[in-house]
């Protein structure tokens, strides 16, 4: 009969107007800005550098080495390379970025960046909040804003942040390991070489074990 | 082509060859259009009841899904002449891609097709993986054909919600698709970090493996949206106003499909049977049983039938598969992310996206950016055909075909 095709139409829209009323599965919105909706675990929006010490800008892991700046697919990322040298979080001299800026408005959050870096230093944030009311200098974020501690990240991204943990935990107990065997084999050599007078030949000090020892033990967790 | 003319002279409106006129705004380079417009023209001097209309639609206007622009010439309300602009959303996509690496096009390709990327990338992926010969394990096999599955059913859920607001179904029906196309688009984001650009397939496999519950989650989405596809069957597809509507309306023949390269579901509503995952056997669609819908009429109706019926059996895909999914890595531990040269040569690789074939044309030079990248976008072929199942109807029809179509203009345009 010409209509009940209609009339069954009707039907549904009726269940989902009085469903509406008790059923969550027929009223699923939220009222944003009050409510809200738990961010998924591995949701990307906006790269941050990862620090490990109190002082963001001195315990930077980003080591300037501008392999993000060349990978990202839109080119948003602005990298400038320090003239100095500072020790890393396992003691090896490092540069660091004098300057690291990102344009918000190129970045498409691919995360490209993210899996380049090989030193865990760039991760993606969850906050997507991200509107400016300075169109100019507001878009263009440096590395003062960029820079979120290592706890923070454990916060986001649990997961992820512990997997980046034990490999810089690796790093770390390697470059150890390797600073020990190379001082021995100093040791050894400058004994073999000074045959019998062996305590005057080790007394310069092995050089990359001891700033290595001092910070090494800050980012392992 | 011939010489632009200047509106203002009355002298130079359409004046013909046998001496008659009528009114056209620009462009007399309507070549193929000389017999429709020959049968409406009026003798110079006569009233003005005939005459033809030439309507821009688009590319604002709502129903162009897009910057997409219709260029109709209207009988009163029946449609004579239809020419598609398109071009309004070129970014220049292939042209970018020749200039970064074969990872950094990636995130571009989501871009294409914004409602599938996932299919996107997997076809990206696949021309890559032919041209540099990687394997990819047989997890990220399963999670490629089940996140390919679940963007199908995405797609096709959106497409009648889309189709259904351009016939004038303000909301209702939209609403309902986009209610459970966010349960779909939770899973997605769950697994790759977005929503829909997702960015997600890697050469040699997939970015990531999938969170802990992941299957669980999926599975149970899959077990209840058969009952979303009941409700909204019992919603729409036996309405006798969507049945009016839409049968009878944009004509497709088999014999024109074929010739014009129509792939997809709307070669498959002109009863064509021709499915590439038939067809290929790319992935592990072999392993698992599925039937092809085919239409026989070749009009809207067919068309947005065929949507619904794929679906079902996308969902048959996907309720083994998620079962079967083995444990393993998701990438070929060869497949390297920087500094990633295939050897010299050439591939091609198609899948069956949502809206048809879906091909990535590669040819390499070893060095890290291809030498040449080409798309083969099922929208854009899909919709070359637009005029010929537009003519001789209304203007409300042609809206309804370009609805039936399913086009992007991301991927159009590109």
């Amino acid at each position: 009969m010409l209509g009940t095709g209609i009339l069954k139409g009707m039907v549904e829209t009726a269940k989902n107007f009085a469903g509406s009323y008790h059923d969550p599965e027929r009223l699923t919105t939220v009222e944003y800005p009050e409510q809200r909706i738990a961010s998924k675990e591995n949701a990307r929006q906006f790269p941050f550098l990862v620090h490990d010490t109190e002082d963001p800008m001195k315990g930077l892991r980003c080591v300037a080495c501008q392999i993000c700046e060349k990978e990202c697919p839109p080119q948003c990322i602005y990298i400038v390379k320090s003239k100095d040298k500072r020790a890393d979080y396992k003691g090896q001299m490092q540069f660091y970025p004098a300057t690291f800026d990102i344009d918000l408005s190129v970045c498409m959050s691919c995360q490209i960046c993210v899996e380049v870096c090989p030193f865990e230093s760039i991760k993606m944030d969850t906050e997507f909040e991200l509107s400016n009311t300075d169109r100019f200098g507001g878009l263009l974020v440096n590395k003062h804003q960029l820079a979120k501690s290592n706890e923070h990240y454990r916060k986001i991204h649990p997961t992820e942040a512990a997997a980046s943990d034990a490999v810089l935990a690796a790093e770390t107990a390697k470059a150890q390991a390797k600073a020990k065997a190379d001082a021995e084999a100093k040791a050894a050599k400058a004994a073999a070489a000074a045959g019998p007078v062996g305590a005057v030949a080790s007394a310069p000090a092995p050089k990359p074990s001891s700033p290595a020892a001092a910070t090494a033990a800050a980012p392992a967790a | 082509m011939t010489a632009p003319v200047d509106t203002s002279d009355p002298k130079q409106l359409g004046a013909d060859t046998d001496g008659t006129q009528f009114m056209t705004f620009h462009d007399l380079a309507y070549d193929a259009g000389k017999t429709v417009f020959q049968r409406k023209a009026q003798p110079v001097g006569q009233g003005r009841e005939g005459e033809l209309l030439e309507v821009a639609m688009g590319p604002q206007h709502p129903s162009t899904h897009g910057v997409f622009r219709m260029d109709v010439v209207l009988d009163g309300e029946t449609v004579v002449k239809l020419k598609p602009v398109f071009g309004y959303l070129h970014r220049n996509h292939e042209k970018i891609a020749e200039n970064t690496s074969y990872l950094g096009s990636m995130p571009y390709t989501d871009r294409l097709d914004y409602f599938c990327s996932l299919t996107n990338n997997w076809a990206y992926a696949l021309s890559v993986e032919k041209l540099a010969g990687l394997q990819v394990p047989e997890r990220a096999e399963y999670i490629r054909l089940i996140t390919a599955e679940l963007t199908r059913v995405l797609n096709h859920t959106c497409l009648a919600g889309f189709l259904l607001q351009d016939m004038g179904a303000l909301g209702t029906p939209l609403m309902y698709a986009f209610r459970e196309r966010e349960k779909i688009l939770d899973l997605i984001e769950s697994l790759t970090g977005a929503r829909m650009m997702c960015n997600y397939m890697r050469f040699g496999g997939c970015r990531c493996d999938l969170p802990a519950g992941w299957l669980d989650e999926a599975k149970k989405v899959v077990a209840e949206y058969p009952k979303f596809l009941d409700e909204f069957d019992a919603l729409l597809s036996g309405n006798e106003i969507l049945m009016a509507r839409t049968q009878g309306v944009g004509k497709l023949s088999a014999e024109l499909a074929i010739s014009a390269g129509i792939t997809g579901p709307m070669l498959r509503a002109s009863g064509v049977d021709y499915d590439l995952r038939k067809v290929d056997n790319y992935g592990l669609y072999s392993r698992y049983p599925f039937r092809v819908p085919l239409g026989s009429h070749g009009d809207v109706y067919d068309r947005y039938m065929i949507r619904m019926l794929e679906m079902r059996e996308s969902l048959k895909i996907l309720e083994p598969a998620l079962k079967d999914i083995p444990e393993g890595p998701v990438v070929d531990p060869k497949a390297k992310l920087r500094g990633f040269r295939p050897k010299p040569g050439e591939a091609y690789g198609r899948i069956e996206s949502p809206k048809g074939e879906l091909g990535f044309y590669l040819i390499s030079d070893g060095s890290p950016n291809p030498y040449r990248y080409r798309v083969r976008p099922p929208s854009l072929i899909n919709l070359t055909i637009l005029e010929d199942m537009c003519l001789g109807q209304t203007v409300a029809d042609a809206i309804v075909t370009l609805g039936s179509v399913d086009i992007v203009l991301g991927e159009v345009d590109r």
